[in-house]
């Protein structure tokens, strides 16, 4: 598997170092001469001096080969341009960008990267688990739908305990996906009657999941 | 009256914004350094948003979702090129242009659809015609 990475700072360094060490092959872009000549005497000649921006650069790289374009550079407008030509031009299957600010993820992903990190966004989504995870785990967020999959145990000290399905009033957008019991996947209708420690997996609008884990899991002393 | 959002007020932008204000268009300048607006004279009528291009919030502010043009003029070839294409792509701004200074570059905006201007091969041109009279 053939990797670029372009931007060498220290998100594309240690990136490439475990790349090198695990026996992919990889290329470190890095526009700076100074920073470049650091990197090359650590990576040896996994390191190419030159603007990741240019196409001509990413073809002298041999791009169009390329299964993966990696843009860590500081600058999303930057990661965004590389991205753009690795797919477009070069028809790379696979692009990622890192995004800096955080609002940008869902403009980047709309203009056709495939895939985005964003470090504040992943420390923050790590804090808001950490919060919230005595009672829910975040299985996975749609964002482009505000929506997210999320697992939550029922309490013994929940209203719906003995209750059925369709006599529980949910939040609205709300969908019950699978419950486990005993280690048992069901998957509920109306008739379901739930049980203290049902571990209830639903697709829920963002705004909505604190009123179902306060439905499924009231606080103690409310 | 027809709507332009003008990204970067450095020599380039505040020149055009200024033009398009005396034509009678509405006109507003999306710049993150404030003292930038300076270059704009006094009696400027349109909007002065301190902000980087790059940022919804910017863009809205500025009017984007009933513009006619956005004209991407900072001096960061990249970040025209994604402004220009958030303008026409999400907010379907219906003309954009994309200020770009590195001719290198050119072949990916290109290749990307972005409508652009090159000063330096523009200005080139202008030179060699002059010498040689003949442009390229």
């Amino acid at each position: 598997m053939y990797i670029i990475v372009v931007g060498g700072g220290k998100v594309g360094f240690n990136l490439t170092k475990v790349l090198l060490r695990d026996g992919y092959e990889v290329i470190l872009v890095e526009k700076d001469k100074q920073r470049w000549t650091f990197l090359e005497r650590v990576l040896g000649e996994a390191v190419y001096w030159g603007d990741g921006c240019e196409m001509r650069v990413l073809e002298e790289l041999g791009c169009s080969r390329a299964d993966v374009v990696v843009a860590v550079t500081g600058h999303d407008e930057d990661n965004l341009t590389i991205c753009q030509m690795a797919k477009r031009k070069f028809n790379v299957p696979r692009v990622i960008a890192r995004v800096n600010m955080p609002q940008n993820e869902e403009i980047l992903k709309l203009l056709g990267v495939d895939d985005t990190i964003c470090g504040t966004r992943i420390i923050y989504d790590l804090i808001r688990q950490e919060i919230e995870t005595d009672k829910i785990h975040f299985l996975a967020t749609l964002k482009e739908g505000g929506y997210e999959i999320v697992e939550i145990v029922v309490s013994k000290d929940s209203p719906v305990v003995g209750k059925s399905v369709k006599d529980i009033s949910f939040p609205p957008n709300c969908l019950l996906i699978s419950l486990l019991r005993n280690k048992e996947i069901i998957i509920p209708s109306g008739e379901t009657v739930l049980e203290a420690g049902d571990s209830i997996i639903s697709l829920i609008s963002s705004e909505q999941v604190v009123a179902l884990r306060h439905l499924l899991a009231p606080k103690e002393g409310g | 009256m027809k709507k332009a959002i003008i990204v970067g007020c450095g020599r380039v932008g505040s020149m055009v914004a200024q033009a398009l204000a005396e034509k009678g268009w509405s006109v507003a300048v999306i710049d993150r350094n404030p003292d930038a607006f300076r270059r704009l004279p006094e009696d400027f009528p349109g909007k002065k948003i301190i902000g980087v291009g790059i940022d919804v919030e910017a863009l809205k502010a500025a009017g984007i979702e009933d513009a006619d043009v956005l004209l991407a003029l900072t001096n960061g070839d990249n970040t025209n090129a994604m402004v220009a294409q958030m303008a026409r792509d999400i907010f379907k701004v219906p003309r954009i242009l994309a200020r770009i200074n590195d001719p290198l570059r050119a072949e990916t905006y290109y290749a990307l659809g972005i409508p652009t201007v090159c000063q330096t091969t523009i200005i080139s041109n202008i030179i060699l015609e002059k010498i040689t009279g003949e442009g390229e």
